[in-house]
């Protein structure tokens, strides 16, 4: 489509508050009409599970262990000063005391609006996962040539 | 945020129809008008409810 403004984001840091971020200019990019693609690499793999909590996917004991320990949305860290994982649960509360989107609700805005969702076969492969591990929006399955290929023209950013 | 929110109802509704949006004064006041003219709906009208709360009127 000539003239269509293009923004891919590389999420690979699977924090909390990236993951805000990335939904964010996803979200609003779209919403004033970008082509917008998420590549989800490494840590960014577990925004896109299926299953938000824990579960013991992957192939292999270790695969299973990481996975477990990561678990998907809901067990997302703060980037910084975590506190055990109580910090996200205190974002999500004052976000919404001030009336700013959560990360869910930035999420489901994204999928909404047409965002189109990519998994690093890379690390897929180094977790043992597979497709049908990560929720239905995700199209397909890239390696880095065709994710630079579908990024071409537009900005990338890498949170 | 308030644009997104915007946009997924406009989406929702057939050409010709209106929407109201209540938002805060500030960034939301000064975005939402002027993206809703860009993205080409019409801004029919902007009102000062109270303290810092506006209805814009949007038609597709």
């Amino acid at each position: 489509m000539d003239g269509k403004n293009k923004l891919s984001i590389i999420s690979m840091s699977g924090d909390f508050d990236k993951a805000i971020a990335v939904f964010t200019l996803a979200s609003g990019a779209a919403a004033v009409n970008y082509e917008v693609n998420i590549f989800f690499t490494f840590w960014g793999l577990n925004i896109i599970k299926k299953n938000r909590g824990r579960s013991f996917i992957g192939k292999g004991f270790l695969a299973r262990f990481f996975n477990f320990i990561l678990g998907g949305r809901k067990h997302l860290p703060l980037s910084r000063l975590n506190f055990g994982g109580v910090s996200p649960v205190l974002m999500t509360g004052m976000m919404k005391r001030v009336n700013v989107a959560t990360l869910e609700e930035l999420f489901e805005a994204s999928k909404a609006l047409g965002v189109k969702f990519y998994a690093c076969e890379m690390a897929m492969h180094v977790l043992g996962l597979k497709k049908d591990d990560f929720i239905p929006e995700v199209k397909d399955v890239l390696g880095v040539a065709s994710f630079l290929e579908l990024s071409k023209g537009g900005q990338t950013l890498f949170i | 945020m308030t644009f997104v929110k915007t946009k997924l109802h406009l989406e929702q509704l057939e050409e010709g129809d209106v929407l109201e949006i209540l938002l805060n004064s500030g960034e939301p006041l000064e975005n939402v008008p002027r993206t809703c003219k860009e993205q080409g709906f019409q801004v029919l009208d902007t009102v000062h409810v109270k303290d810092t709360i506006h209805r814009v009127v949007v038609k597709k």
